[in-house]
């Protein structure tokens, strides 16, 4: 909390010189930056302790020990601090949710079952009021999935800088099939049991019958492909965008979270031949040895959540991700939601708590969902020739004491503000008080 | 006869109520977190009949007494929540803007699985709420956890101040307006609605007080005024004898509750959620109103969209009592962690963010004279953690009400239900954050497509 204080009073002063010069919005700042005295955590190749990193064009020019500092950069002395790869938020909405409960501003869950070519990126608001709030975190990239029907439609790895979604795109788009729920979805479901059995009966039979006529659409394609032929088969946009689903070039999201439903699906997947990445898998503890011979990686979350059973051991959340990766699943986590992705964090600290170990859920924040998007060649890790995203601690970020002091993204010195911190700054000691 | 046989066994059941168990522990050598008078190193506290007997070095262990090795370890003050609906049965009686005449203490439900996953977050106390469906909702309870009972008596924390729910803005206007077609449809109902109640109490009070005043007199001829339990709820509230808890989320909502309980006279105000109230926080601390708010929830809908996690920072800095609550079965586990969230948005110290989960709810539930911060005869209830609580690596190890055990990490069976029942369907409840906020639960029929 004391360098909580002196942060403060940085941020007051600097405050109050940015209010006389401008009255909007901070923005961020392109340019060469070197980070000194800095005890690097590359998470790849360990800590690099009292070291520099240079930031130039947008990714990370060199970093060690005996670095020199170029002519134009701009100096931030790191005493004290670390440096860490930006957090990656394995399952969120954000860019695609502004206000929870308003349908007008939700646009996450299209209409439709089988709508693999409804693209998240798309509706990704670059200006949402959410963006600033948990970037500042260190959270840097999320996953933005949609959600709903059978094929929900096509999630999309976005950093959290930038105005349009092109800017913000990071690397890897994927199709979402929501693998049917065969039990009760919770207290507020009011359908009867029959009713909830007929849905899942429907939705996996749908499921499976779409993917099957979309390796038919598949073949069509190819054979008109054949012999450098340049037809295509009828306008369909549904099989057009799982072609290379079906033809393995690339995963899909599977969400799957019943210990009977992951068994299913990795039923399915292995059947079919299918690349698959499962998210949600909240009860992925019971079933982690199926998981792990399936090879089958996972993003689970949130880690802050109940039980889904009620018989079952209070921690069980809290235990999932670690259960799943000492059973040699690999692993990566997810705050969920919109709002709040700035606690991707501390869910990672939880599960460290809770048996992951602290160095593992660093890496399932960082370098690990990194690997399963296979943006590891941009994200996840410090290193020379990677992405300049990554954020400066002083401390551990997993714990809420320690402050995040800079956040780079791409290379984009991020302004450490946004509207709620603006708010503490008029509101701590507001003018006019009572009277007026 | 006949009444003195029911007055004795009136009187023989409020002894067995009154006669709560208790139990004796002795932790020894512990970090302990008293919240109102620092923290002591290598320090031990001894509970007696449930109730913290002495704090010091090297206390001798009585007779009989349990001793549990707490080296190393930290011992606070059990987690109170001001704002939760776990333990109950049912949580709106949304068919009326005012309904002060129910009581969830009547809907307790002992057996929720709720109440051990919170006391294994350390949570001894929580304030179980009527829902937010109605402007004047029901009253609320306050409860120990006493998790293993099947009584729903002996849940309810005996000699608690009555409360009551209130509730502003988008909740009772989107019920009652929206789905009722009744007022309120706009906070200008709700206004209308409040005044209208307390206005109503009002003349309910004069007419029994005129009454009673003259009934005994010669040549009286008036009749007994009509006895209505929601208006004698009411006219208790203008008597100061139960405290309003409202549901708020917009600075002026909150301003307008403020101007309508000082025209009534009323001073016992706790503002629930209230997260606008940093923008009002002045008037806040000179009215003597406190404020009960989520650490970091915001944008699940518009009133809440202007939100600042830095809220309970900015109301505690304004002199504002301010406590962290959940609303929800899931953050209840995790309390001491959300007031280290508060921490982290502003720079409150330790106890600072301490308060916010102990003694300031204590404050907003009248019961801090018996709960909410380690003392010598206040009741037993503490919490062991391995680590320090605010730091994210801390679990909570012992969990213990009354000087009794109530959660035990290293002796934790995996399925604490009360009844398990062999043939139960197993279901599996898949979470779902846009769902988690019951307090709208049981009006789901009104926005049926």
């Amino acid at each position: 909390m004391k360098n909580a204080k002196i942060v403060n009073v940085i941020l007051v002063v600097l405050l109050g010189i940015s209010q006389i010069v401008v009255g909007q919005n901070a923005k961020a700042v392109y340019g060469t930056y070197a980070l000194t005295n800095a005890d690097i955590v590359t998470v790849t190749n360990g800590t690099i302790e009292d070291g520099t990193l240079i930031i130039k064009d947008g990714i990370i020019a060199d970093l060690g020990k005996d670095i020199s500092v170029p002519s134009d950069a701009t100096v931030i002395d790191c005493t004290g601090m670390q440096v860490y790869p930006g957090m990656i938020e394995g399952g969120s909405n954000i860019g695609l949710s502004e206000v929870g409960s308003d349908q007008r501003t939700r646009d996450y869950n299209e209409i439709g079952d089988v709508i693999p070519q409804m693209k998240a990126l798309t509706a990704v608001n670059p200006n949402s009021a959410l963006i600033p709030v948990n970037r500042i975190s260190g959270v840097t990239t999320a996953l933005v999935l949609p959600t709903g029907g059978v094929y929900s439609g096509t999630a999309a790895l976005i950093n959290l800088h930038g105005y349009t979604p092109d800017q913000m795109y990071a690397g890897f788009e994927a199709v979402v099939i929501n693998f049917p729920v065969t039990g009760r979805r919770g207290w507020w479901d009011s359908r009867s049991d029959e009713e909830i059995k007929k849905a899942a009966e429907k939705s996996i039979t749908e499921m499976k019958d779409v993917w099957t006529k979309a390796l038919d659409y598949a073949r069509i394609d190819s054979a008109l492909k054949a012999n450098g032929g340049s037809e295509s088969p009828d306008y369909y946009p549904e099989m057009e965008a799982l072609l290379p689903y079906v033809r393995g070039e690339k995963p899909v999201l599977v969400d799957v979270n019943t210990a009977k439903d992951i068994k299913e699906a990795i039923k399915w997947v292995e059947e079919n031949n299918i690349k698959a990445i499962f998210t949600g898998v909240s009860e992925g503890w019971r079933v982690a040895e199926e998981l792990a011979a399936a090879g089958i990686p996972v993003i689970t979350g949130p880690v802050l959540n109940t039980p889904t059973r009620t018989s079952d051991r209070y921690d069980r959340p809290y235990a999932n991700p670690g259960i799943m990766q000492k059973a040699g699943v690999k692993v990566a986590l997810s705050a969920s939601g919109a709002e709040n992705i700035r606690n991707l964090p501390y869910n990672a600290g939880f599960a460290a708590a809770y048996g992951m170990g602290r160095e593992e859920a660093l890496r399932a924040v960082t370098i690990v969902p990194a690997e399963i998007f296979g943006v590891d060649d941009k994200l996840g890790s410090l290193e020379k020739g990677k992405s300049a995203t990554l954020f400066i601690a002083d401390g551990d970020p997993f714990e809420t004491s320690t402050d995040i002091i800079h956040v780079f993204i791409e290379g984009w010195n991020i302004p450490m503000e946004s509207r709620q911190t603006k708010f503490y700054e008029e509101f701590l000691e507001r003018q006019p008080g009572v009277e007026k | 006869m006949r009444n003195t046989l029911i007055i004795f066994f009136l009187l023989a059941f409020q002894v067995q109520l009154r006669a709560q168990e208790t139990g004796d522990i002795l932790l020894k050598n512990a970090t302990v977190i008293t919240v109102t008078n620092g923290t002591l190193e290598n320090s031990d506290v001894l509970i007696r009949n449930g109730k913290i007997s002495q704090i010091g070095e090297d206390i001798k262990v009585p007779n009989g007494v349990k001793e549990y090795d707490a080296t190393g370890k930290y011992v606070m003050p059990g987690i109170i929540d001001a704002h939760s609906h776990i333990a109950l049965d049912a949580i709106n009686e949304a068919t009326s803007p005012v309904t002060a005449e129910v009581a969830v203490g009547d809907a307790l439900d002992p057996l929720d699985i709720a109440i051990y996953r919170a006391l294994a977050g350390g949570v001894t106390i929580s304030h179980a709420m009527h829902g937010s469906a109605n402007a004047i909702g029901g009253q609320c309870e306050t409860i120990k956890h006493r998790y293993g009972t099947t009584n729903p008596e002996v849940l309810k924390m005996e000699g608690a101040p009555r409360t009551i729910k209130f509730a502003l803005g988008e909740n009772p206007t989107r019920v009652h307006g929206s789905g009722s077609n009744i007022v309120p449809r706009t906070r200008m109902g709700v206004e209308f609605v409040l005044r209208q109640a307390f206005s109503e109490a009002q003349e309910y009070m004069a007419s029994w007080d005129e009454f009673n005043a003259n009934k005994d007199k010669k040549g009286f001829i008036g009749i007994t005024p009509e006895y209505n339990l929601r208006l004698e709820t009411l006219a208790d509230i203008l008597r100061g004898e139960i405290i309003i808890h409202c549901h708020s989320y917009r600075a002026d909502e909150i301003y307008m509750l403020m101007q309508v309980c000082e025209d009534f006279g009323i001073d016992k105000l706790v503002f629930q959620h209230v997260n606008e109230g940093f923008k009002v926080a002045p008037e806040l601390a000179k009215a003597g109103a406190m404020a009960s708010v989520f650490s970091d929830w915001w944008a699940y809908k518009f009133e809440v969209y202007y939100s600042t996690a830095y809220n309970a920072a900015i109301l505690t800095r304004n002199g504002v009592v301010t406590s962290i609550n959940s609303d929800s079965g899931e953050l209840i586990r995790h309390l001491y962690h959300e007031a280290a969230k508060s921490q982290k948005y502003g720079d409150l110290n330790d106890d600072e963010a301490l308060a916010l989960v102990t003694i300031n709810p204590a404050k907003q539930l009248g019961i801090d004279d018996r709960v909410g911060s380690i003392e010598e005869g206040k009741e037993g209830d503490v919490v062991v953690f391995n680590k320090h609580p605010l730091s994210i690596y801390a679990v909570p190890e012992l969990t213990v009400v009354d000087g009794i055990v109530r959660f035990d990490r290293a002796n934790d069976p995996d399925d604490m239900r009360i009844y398990p029942d062999p043939s139960q369907e197993i279901e599996v409840t898949l979470s779902d954050h846009h769902h988690s906020d019951r307090c709208m639960q049981d009006t789901e029929f009104l926005f049926k497509q």
